[in-house]
């Protein structure tokens, strides 16, 4: 078959890597030679300040914007010398605000998720069928399945989208700032769900995050950036520190364990206050110092 | 905010009744249509529309009997009927196949390629407003054809290339100014409207400069009549319906993506750049060649998408029932335009901006209000 693993070798464990991608919108360059690999199987989230190039590089890994320099490679392949529809069914992308269709039922719209399985007269296969139950199951939207998307709650319609991008049964899942605008407790849910994709499923997840102890705490591999530069690349606990806060945000923190998930759990300080406002024993661990303030 | 992930308590209804069997069968989806499946092949059809479809088509045929029986000489709908079907009475050959026939035909044939095209556009714009006949396209197929007969004299077929080339020509020329990093549907529609102000001042130039006997031809036209069009047209017409229609219609699946948006399009497989070049191209032909027929209709283009969609009540952009809401638009505004006032006869296009007009009113004042252009 073309394009699998077997005819074209990926390297071991990077199914989707970048080779010195530069991206430029117009003549403003956004990111510039940049080098990553997602690791196969687990959760990548991509974490940074507001325009920093998280999005674009999350657009360029999905083939939706094309680098001016360098390559995205998936399977081996320069990505954008694959079809179009052939990378949609390998790689799913959840853009960061998808337009739902006035009085569009979600069953439909989940179903539209198939479409890079389909054909002009092969409309609605058995498999169409048994993916989308496959992904109103796993998104634990079955309920909601005959409702109109435009009246769901904010928590509900970022569901039901992530349920479309699953139908669509790709290997590789990518999606831009899923918890934004969502609540703190269905920020968790989103993410308790893409966890539940990863371990069970085993489904390749990347992640534009904006919430870094979230982002800590659910991805297995964080890649880190400032102004369309990787800063740090690896597992949340050998990257997050006060220094690479500090470096990414520029921002001074405390980096503590995670008492529940026991990932680095960063606690911001501020101008207004010091260190010594907190308590000595509610931290249990400290990661990495930072300079006294006092 | 009162979000909850929790079913909503109302219990999933069961139409499907009180099941007998015992061993648990998995209903089908709720999906949309329903579902014609054998071995690889499969199509999902949508009951309603086929249903609106089918109406629609009867209402257009009998109007279109109506139309052609009335006039200063009224023929009975039998004769009519027999006439079409090759039996022609000592008058009705002439009456029905030479004047009224194609006439019904024409508007029939140009209401549906009006129709296609608007719902297109108005999907592709995402806003009602961005229909050809109000972002400029149908004047700049206008410009063309008006310059082919003034500077010309050209016949049926050379004003049609005018036509299209000078609604192509518009088009690249709104996209080109409203493009700004991307095309939004606000500066696409206001630049259109600015272009088909334009376009309509270059023609008002022509006219100005032109032969009388051209200007008549043309000034009559231009207002989009039927009056006067004959199996020329109805080839035109049909030749664009015949090439055209169907790639509309194998292009919905596309199109029903780019509605997610040009990046989940892009995610589940659409080349969005393509597609929406190969759906601009198809939609500016479509009116283009209607124009050409028929003259810049007003407001049929505008008007079938939305009337259509909510025939059939579904979420997508309904190419298909637009056709059919179009024509039967145009044959009932030309029935009307020639009876109302008869014996005075008005031009078609002034019937459907009678029609347009008010709903454009009443969108825009919605629009405002919701402060969704």
């Amino acid at each position: 078959m073309r394009g699998s693993m077997t005819d074209h070798p990926a390297p071991p464990g990077a199914r989707l890597r970048a080779d010195a991608v530069t991206l430029r919108y117009d003549d403003h360059v956004v990111v510039d030679g940049l080098d990553i690999e997602i690791p196969d199987g687990q959760i990548t989230a991509i974490i940074g300040p507001n325009a920093c190039g998280k999005s674009t590089l999350l657009k360029a890994l999905a083939r939706l914007l094309r680098p001016s320099a360098g390559q995205v490679v998936l399977d081996g392949e320069q990505i954008h010398k694959l079809a179009t529809k052939e990378v949609a069914r390998r790689l799913g992308l959840l853009p960061q605000t998808p337009i739902a269709p006035e009085g569009i039922l979600v069953v439909d719209l989940i179903a539209r998720g198939r479409s890079p399985h389909q054909k002009l007269f092969q409309q609605w296969s058995e498999d169409d069928e048994r993916a989308v139950r496959a992904a109103l199951e796993a998104t634990g939207t079955e309920e909601l399945a005959e409702r109109a998307v435009d009246e769901l709650s904010g928590g509900q319609r970022q569901r039901v989208w992530i349920a479309m991008a699953l139908a669509q049964e790709t290997e590789l899942l990518l999606l831009d700032e899923p918890t934004t605008f969502l609540d703190i407790a269905h920020q968790i849910d989103v993410l308790d769900l893409l966890l539940h994709l990863n371990r069970d499923r085993g489904r390749t997840v990347v992640v534009v995050l904006h919430d870094l102890n979230l982002a800590c705490r659910y991805a297995s591999h964080v890649i880190a950036m400032r102004d369309g530069r990787i800063v740090a690349a690896g597992a949340p606990s050998d990257v997050i520190d006060a220094e690479s806060v500090r470096t990414v945000f520029g921002l001074e923190s405390l980096v503590i364990d995670d008492p529940i998930s026991h990932t680095p759990l960063v606690i911001p300080i501020g101008s207004h206050h010091t260190q010594c406002d907190a308590h000595p024993t509610d931290i249990h661990l400290n990661r990495s110092e930072p300079q006294e303030t006092r | 905010m009162t979000d909850t992930i929790t079913p909503p308590t109302t219990p999933p209804t069961t139409t499907s009744g009180p099941k007998p069997e015992v061993t648990r069968q998995v209903e089908p989806l709720a999906l949309r249509g329903t579902v014609i499946r054998r071995r690889s092949f499969s199509v999902r059809l949508d009951p309603r529309t086929i249903v609106v479809c089918v109406a629609l088509s009867v209402v257009t045929v009998m109007v279109g009997l109506w139309s052609i029986s009335v006039g200063d000489f009224p023929i009975p709908i039998a004769d009519v009927i027999a006439t079409i079907f090759g039996n022609p009475t000592e008058d009705s050959e002439f009456i029905v196949g030479t004047l009224r026939l194609p006439r019904v035909l024409v508007g029939i044939g140009v209401g549906a390629a009006f129709g296609m095209s608007g719902a297109i556009f108005q999907a592709l714009v995402r806003n009602p407003l961005g229909s050809p006949d109000i972002i400029g396209f149908n004047a700049g197929a206008a410009l063309g054809a008006v310059m082919m007969i003034v500077l010309f004299g050209g016949s049926a077929v050379q004003v049609s290339i005018g036509a299209v080339l000078g609604g192509l020509v518009t088009a690249v020329a709104v996209y080109v100014l409203a493009w700004k990093r991307g095309l939004q549907a606000y500066r696409l529609v206001l630049v259109g409207i600015g272009i088909g102000f334009t376009v309509g001042a270059v023609i008002d130039y022509l006219l100005t400069r032109a032969q009388i006997n051209d200007v008549q031809r043309a000034a009559v036209w231009l207002t989009g009549s039927l009056n006067g069009r004959g199996w020329d047209e109805v080839r035109i017409v049909a030749l664009a319906l015949l090439v055209l229609g169907p790639l509309a219609i194998v292009m919905q699946r596309t199109l029903d993506r780019l509605d997610l948006g040009d990046d989940t399009a892009a995610a589940l497989g659409v080349n969005v750049g393509r597609s929406k070049l190969a759906l601009v191209l198809v939609g500016v032909s479509l009116s283009a060649l209607g124009v050409a027929a028929a003259g810049p209709i007003a407001f049929v283009a505008f008007v079938a998408g939305p009337v259509a969609r909510r025939l059939v009540n579904s979420p997508r952009a309904c190419i298909v029932p637009a056709a059919f809401v179009g024509a039967l638009l145009t044959v009932v505004a030309d029935l009307a335009a020639r009876r109302l006032l008869a014996p005075t006869e008005l031009p078609v296009g002034i019937m459907t901006a009678v029609i347009g007009a008010p709903y454009l009113l009443w969108l825009l004042s919605r629009q405002s209000r919701t402060g969704a252009l």
